[in-house]
């Protein structure tokens, strides 16, 4: 059995990011687009603690909480503007929310 | 520290049938990911995040940082999906449930993912000498000591990322002002 390298958990980490990326740019509802983008920041932290340990520095996983701090003001506003915008259209689909097209 | 743990940590003490932990979490996570992108109803959506959340802490573990793990399980699978969890209850979700799922752009979505993931294979394969293979063993019983000596400083100096963490603090602040203003009935 070979053993768990950086390289493996770089690719669990691309393999969640390009995951995210096909549900940003293809769903059409809005909460599941947001979880995507949870999705996308968990590939990049699992990335920072592997590059921490490879490295043997901490630096990486400092990184990676202040990420969990950015994903937590990010989903609380996210989801605001989600509410505010749901009470006064009646949808969350991402094609339907289009007041600013043209 | 007891030198005698000290000793067995450094001397790279190898955890009992890693490999099979690691590829049953990987496999969880990426298996739960595709589930949050593909299920019709977002409360299913959002138990598959939770599950990919838990197996990416449990990668966390396995890559010797235990403060990580405990923050990605306490404020993710504990917080934010909360958070998602009501505000699927609070948007109406029986009518978008029944409607179409993907955009009408899916193709051109799906193609620039695709793109995405070629490019990450050929950057992964290309650059395999650029990841060593040695992992260093970072002491595992005192990281959450490290990491709060550089958050907030030792011996009543600063620590390197003092000044970052108050200015998440600060990021914190407004990002609670943005939610409770965009949610208030008159904008």
């Amino acid at each position: 059995m070979v053993p768990i390298t950086t390289l493996h958990y770089l690719v669990v980490a691309a393999a969640l990011f390009v995951l995210g990326v096909i549900g940003v740019l293809t769903r059409r509802n809005v909460v599941i687009v947001l979880m995507s983008i949870e999705l996308i920041l968990n590939a990049v932290n699992l990335n920072l603690v592997a590059f921490s340990r490879m490295w043997g520095y901490l630096h990486g996983q400092l990184f990676a909480i202040f990420i969990v701090v950015d994903a937590a003001a990010e989903a609380a506003v996210g989801l605001g503007i989600l509410i505010a915008f749901f009470r006064n259209k009646e949808t969350i689909n991402v094609d339907e929310i289009d007041l600013l097209k043209w | 520290m007891n030198p005698a743990i000290n000793s067995a940590l450094n001397s790279g003490m190898a955890p009992v049938a890693t490999p099979w932990f690691f590829y049953a979490l990987a496999g969880l996570a990426v298996a739960s990911g595709m589930a949050v992108i593909t299920r019709r109803n977002a409360v299913h959506s959002a138990l598959a995040l939770i599950v990919t959340l838990l197996s990416v802490a449990g990668l966390y573990l396995m890559l010797y940082a235990p403060f990580v793990a405990g923050v990605q399980i306490i404020v993710y699978a504990g917080g934010i999906m909360v958070l998602f969890l009501f505000v699927i209850m609070l948007v109406n979700l029986d009518r978008s449930s029944k409607e179409r799922q993907f955009n009408r752009m899916w193709p051109v979505g799906l193609a620039a993912a695709c793109a995405l993931l070629a490019l990450f294979v050929s950057v992964i394969v290309k650059g395999k000498a650029l990841f060593p293979d040695r992992g260093m063993t970072l002491p595992e019983s005192s990281n959450t000591q490290q990491v709060a000596a550089m958050l907030y400083g030792e011996a009543g100096r600063m620590g390197q990322y003092t000044f970052a963490f108050e200015i998440a603090s600060l990021l914190l602040l407004v990002a609670i002002l943005g939610a409770v203003i965009m949610t208030k009935k008159k904008i």
